[in-house]
Parts: structure tokens; C-alpha cells; sequence
């Protein structure tokens, strides 16, 4: 797939931008903060529904303005899409396909499809949890928009009880003192909990499972003129669940069950201190190389290599569905050395279509590029 | 803080249902910009609708007499009862005719974001009710949404020892939503197929 046409009105430092793309590898040239990562996070958001730069929505409203708006002509095969997304910071985003409205936003995940690779992904390794739950989550939605769903479920689940937790540990300082009948409906959250948990638990432990052998198989490839000194190059992608006894052939039945238990287990524990110690949102995914943790052992160089052996692997199991995603280099050539930007220019050549952005056009091997814009003081132009 | 009586404005604000801090502040310097008619418009139907409209003594429902249109009708089968969030379910519901029998409104759904437990609901109301009648269906109608589910999930488990058939709504209706906004004809057709749960 590839975007056509992309439309933006006061998204970031837009008031109003409006590109033609095609197929191929379109490079976004300029110095520094002129507005080249805002195009391609735009992209990114309206495939996503999220950024890969910040959490919230505010920053991604240009300042001074109430709402960005985000349009994208979608070519797939020979379909056209147009896909439109309306940003309202704080309130519920607005979509349209084809202009008919949608009953949520999140019903346009699934028309376009993108994988990042930026600068930000060295977190994918050295940064905290969540950020490989993240990964994960991100692609389960890509892979299956159904799942976008299933996380939303949880979270508003895992809220309401680590609420209600929180309200009888009493330190909400809520309204009100927690009743024996509140905690009655502790068994009641533990049950849904569990329900959704387990869904996305399961989906998770498969998609590790999937994802192993091209993380392993990258990595080698990228590591390759380097052996390691010690222990070798082999890397390891164990989806660590705070759930005991889980593993990837578990059915979902099996997996609520042993949540249940071990929310049982654990509950004086979770209501000493008010929070939901057990479910999906306090796994990890631990990364080794060489049977040495990635996180505080690997290198720079090494942490970067599994870092894009993680966004290729995904990439390739996108692709292996059929329609290529729509690929997003974000500054990081400048990032790697000679191998590293080899591997990635080969994966370019052969993609449907690829946005990169650099501050410098020497950063993007030249013989690549087929467009090439200059984006300078908000400007965006054809070369 | 603001001096006295504005700030007793915001904090009576801020203790309706989903008003925040912020809004509760928005919507007093609201009025106080506003007309002093329309204000005064807006005090008198507080004032009027509390003292005007009751809740049914025995369902919940809002009522201008002590018990409300459908409790006192003689034609309907008192024999089950259908448990909904709110009076919007009721009329909801009624539209679709496929229902004979009674409410019970509860109030609201489960949520301990909103502070709202079992004890914030009419469940004892509906356990009193129970104990004492000859009901032999209760069918929960809460939303189909997450809140809806936890509290359709509470009361089965409460309702499992008394000896009445408990039904859920057939899925189907759009999911995530209020039962208000279902059409007649999707929502007839989940009251049609309902099932008995024995979670
Ligand atoms: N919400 C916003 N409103 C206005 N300007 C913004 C907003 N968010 C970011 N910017 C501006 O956008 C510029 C950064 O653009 P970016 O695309 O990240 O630069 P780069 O070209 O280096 O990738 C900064 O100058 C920043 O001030
Ligand atoms: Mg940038
Ligand atoms: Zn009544």
C-alpha cells in the first residue's frame, strides 16, 4: 500500500500542507526543526491512532489552534481510500473513511499500515517495559485492528480495579469510605480482568513466539562482521508474564484460569498496596544477547542492531500478510554505520513505499531516492 | 479557592456525575457571565423537577405519583422483571414492545472510578423485591458496555441462590455503547433472544 495524497491542517507546525506522493522512496530533506518528522508522524498517526514521539494528543494540535486535521488518499491494490482523522485533544477523535462517518476512531485502524524506524527506538531496548509492551501492542493492532479493542477493554478494566484497590487501601482519597459490598465486586473485576487479560496475553505469547526466529535471524545478520566477544550472537526474545505457567501453546481458557489463581494469590498483597500486580500490563519482553540481559549489558552498537532487528522483524511479519506497510525512516541513517545502513537500504529497495527524513542529504545513500522534498520553515517542495 | 459563595458554586457543580475540577470551574463562570433570566430560568426547574417528579417506590423509574405508569398497571405480568441502568433504558426498552412484564432501575452501573459500588445502586431494592414476590425472570438490560457487563456479572452472582431464571440480553447490540442507543429493532430482537447466563 502507499499514500497517495497526504493533507494536513494545523497538525503541529502545520496551518495547512497539503503533498502529492507516489510509490518508491520519497526522502523529506532539512535542517532541524523545520517540520520533516511532523509529515511523517502524521502518517504514523493516522495508521496508529498514535505518536511515536508523546503520549498525549496537545502537542500534536498546532499551538493556537482547537483541532489538527489529518486526510490520506490510501492506495491498495487498485483501491483508493481517503482516510480522515479529526485530532481533538482531550475529547474523542473523529473519523471518516471514504466520507462516511465511523462510530469511533479507532474503526480506521487497519486502512494504512506503517512501521517507524526512528532514533526513539533505542528505548525498544534500554528503556523500561512498557516500551516493549508497546511494540507488541502496536503490532498485534497492525497484524489484527480487532486487538485495538481488546487493549482498550483491559485498560478501562485494570483502571476501574486498581480504583476500586486503591479506594479500600483508602488512599483515593475519593469521596467515600469503601464498603464490605464494594469489595464483593472485587471478584467481579477479577473475573473481566482476566477474560480480557487473557486475550491479550495469549495473543502476546504468539506473537513473541512468531517474532523470535526474525529478531534472531536480523540480528545475526546485522551483527555479523562483528562476533561478540564472549557468548556469542545469539539472541534471546522470552516474553516474561507475571503470570506464572504461561507459554505460548496455552489456550485463553487456561491463561484466565491462572490469572484468576494467581489474583487470588496475591490479593491482601494488591489490597496492602492498591495496586493490580498481576495481568498482561506488568509483563516484560526480555531481550539477551549471548545469554547476558540486552538492557544495561549490550553496547550501544549492539543495542542499536536489536533495536532494528525487532522494527524488521515486524516489518516482516506485516509484509508476510500480504500488502507491504507503508515504511517510515526517521532520522536514522545518520544513526548507524556502513552494514547497518546497507541492511536497511536493502529492505528500502524492495518496498512498496518508504518516507525517509534526514537533516542532510548526504545522510540517505543517493542512489535510492526517487523524490526528493525540501522541507524548510514549514515549507514542504518538490525537488 | 475562590471567596465564598463562588466557590461553594464549584464544588456543588463538581459533585455531579462526570464534572470535574475544571469543568465544575467552566460552567460557574459560565453563569455568572450569563443572563440573570436564563439562570433564573435554570434554578426554577431544578427547583420544580425535584419537587414535581419522584422515583416509583417500587422500581426506581421516574414517577409523578408515588409509584409510576407501568408499576400500576394492572395488564403487566408481574412475574418478570427486567433490571436496566436508567429511565432512558426504560422508555428504550418500551419502544420495542417486546417486554411485558416490569422494570427495576438501578441507579447507574458499577464503576469505582465514578465512586459508584453495589451500595450506590437499588440491588437491595431489587433483593427485597425479590424475596417478596412471585418473580420467576430477571432479565438485566445493563449497557453493553464494560460497567454494564461488571454489573450485569454482580448481580448474577447475587441472583444464583434465589431460584429465578436470570437472562441476558442476546448479543448483537453495538457494543461499548448505551442501550438507549440501540434501534427498536435491534434491541427487540436481543430481548427476543436473550439467554440465561449461570456465570
Ligand atoms: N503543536 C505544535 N505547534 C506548533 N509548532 C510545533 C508544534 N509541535 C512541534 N512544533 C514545531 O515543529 C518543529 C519540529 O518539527 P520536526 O518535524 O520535529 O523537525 P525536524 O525537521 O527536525 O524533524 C519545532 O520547531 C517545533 O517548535
Ligand atoms: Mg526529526
Ligand atoms: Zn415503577
Amino acid at each position: 500500500m502507499h499514500v497517495a495524497r497526504l493533507s494536513l491542517v494545523d497538525f503541529r507546525s502545520y496551518p495547512a500542507v497539503d503533498l502529492d506522493l507516489a510509490r518508491g522512496v520519497s526522502a523529506f530533506v532539512g535542517p532541524n526543526g523545520q517540520g520533516k518528522t511532523n509529515l511523517v508522524e502524521a502518517v504514523d498517526y493516522l495508521a496508529t491512532g498514535s505518536s511515536h514521539r508523546v503520549a498525549g494528543d496537545q502537542p500534536l494540535v498546532r499551538v493556537g489552534a482547537e483541532r489538527a486535521v489529518l486526510r490520506a488518499v490510501v492506495r491498495r491494490e487498485d483501491r483508493e481510500i481517503l482516510a480522515e482523522l479529526e485530532i481533538n485533544p482531550g475529547r474523542s477523535n473523529r473519523a471518516r473513511l471514504n466520507r462516511t462517518a465511523l462510530p469511533r476512531s479507532r474503526d480506521l485502524l487497519g486502512v494504512l499500515r506503517t512501521v517507524v524506524f526512528s532514533p526513539e527506538d533505542l528505548a525498544l531496548v534500554k528503556g523500561d517495559p512498557g516500551e516493549r509492551r508497546r511494540f507488541l501492542d502496536d503490532l498485534l493492532v497492525a497484524r489484527q485492528p480487532r486487538f485495538a479493542g481488546v487493549r482498550a477493554d483491559y485498560e478501562r478494566i485494570l483502571k476501574q480495579r486498581t480504583t476500586l484497590l486503591k479506594t479500600a487501601a483508602g488512599r483515593s482519597g475519593g469521596p467515600r469510605r469503601v464498603g464490605a459490598a464494594d469489595l464483593s465486586t472485587l471478584d467481579v473485576w477479577d473475573a473481566h480482568l482476566a477474560t480480557a487479560g487473557s486475550e491479550l496475553l495469549s495473543a502476546r505469547l504468539q506473537l513473541a513466539a512468531e517474532l523470535a526466529p526474525h529478531v534472531q535471524r536480523h540480528y545475526a545478520d546485522l551483527a555479523q562482521s562483528v562476533p561478540k566477544a564472549a557468548g556469542g550472537n545469539d539472541v534471546e526474545l522470552d516474553y516474561r508474564a507475571s503470570v506464572p505457567g504461561t507459554d505460548a501453546a496455552a489456550t485463553r481458557e487456561v491463561l484466565a484460569e491462572a490469572m484468576l489463581a494467581e489474583l487470588e494469590r496475591r490479593r491482601s498483597e494488591e489490597l496492602d498496596r492498591g495496586v493490580t500486580l498481576v495481568g498482561p500490563h506488568r509483563d516484560d519482553v526480555v531481550l539477551a544477547i549471548g545469554a547476558m540481559p540486552a538492557r544495561g549489558y549490550a553496547s550501544h552498537g549492539e543495542s542499536w542492531s536489536l533495536a532494528l532487528a525487532l522494527r524488521l522483524a515486524a516489518f516482516e511479519l506485516l509484509r508476510e500478510e500480504g500488502d507491504d506497510p507503508v515504511l517510515v525512516l526517521d532520522d536514522v541513517f545518520a544513526e548507524l554505520d556502513d552494514l547497518r545502513r546497507g541492511r536497511l537500504a536493502m529492505l528500502v529497495a524492495k518496498t512498496e513505499q518508504v518516507l525517509v527524513t534526514a537533516a542532510v542529504a548526504a545522510d540517505v545513500p543517493e542512489d535510492l531516492v526517487e523524490h526528493r522534498f525540501d522541507v524548510r520553515a514549514g515549507e514542504v517542495s518538490r525537488v | 479557592m475562590y471567596e465564598g459563595i463562588v466557590q461553594d458554586l464549584i464544588d456543588e457543580l463538581g459533585r455531579l456525575p462526570g464534572i470535574g475540577p475544571k469543568s465544575a470551574q467552566r460552567i460557574a463562570f459560565h453563569l455568572l457571565n450569563a443572563d440573570a433570566v436564563d439562570v433564573r430560568r435554570l434554578a426554577g426547574v431544578l427547583v420544580e423537577v425535584k419537587a414535581k417528579v419522584h422515583f416509583c417506590a417500587i422500581c426506581g423509574n421516574v414517577a409523578e405519583e408515588e409509584q409510576c405508569r407501568i408499576c400500576r398497571d394492572p395488564r403487566r405480568d408481574t412475574t418478570a422483571i427486567c433490571v436496566v441502568e436508567e429511565p432512558k433504558d426504560v422508555v428504550a426498552i418500551e419502544r420495542t414492545r417486546e417486554f411485558r412484564g416490569r422494570y427495576h432501575v438501578l441507579g447507574g452501573a458499577i464503576s469505582p472510578i465514578e465512586g459508584i459500588g453495589p451500595d450506590e445502586l437499588r440491588v437491595k431494592e431489587l433483593m427485597q423485591r425479590l424475596a417478596n414476590g412471585d418473580i420467576t425472570e430477571v432479565i438485566l438490560a445493563t449497557d453493553p458496555n464494560l460497567e454494564g457487563e461488571a454489573t450485569a456479572t454482580y448481580l448474577t452472582r447475587m441472583l444464583k441462590p434465589l431460584n429465578v431464571r436470570v437472562t441476558r440480553l442476546a448479543s448483537g447490540l453495538p457494543v461499548g455503547g448505551d442501550l438507549e442507543y440501540a434501534d427498536e429493532i435491534t434491541l427487540g430482537r436481543a430481548f427476543e433472544g436473550r439467554r440465561s447466563v449461570d456465570d
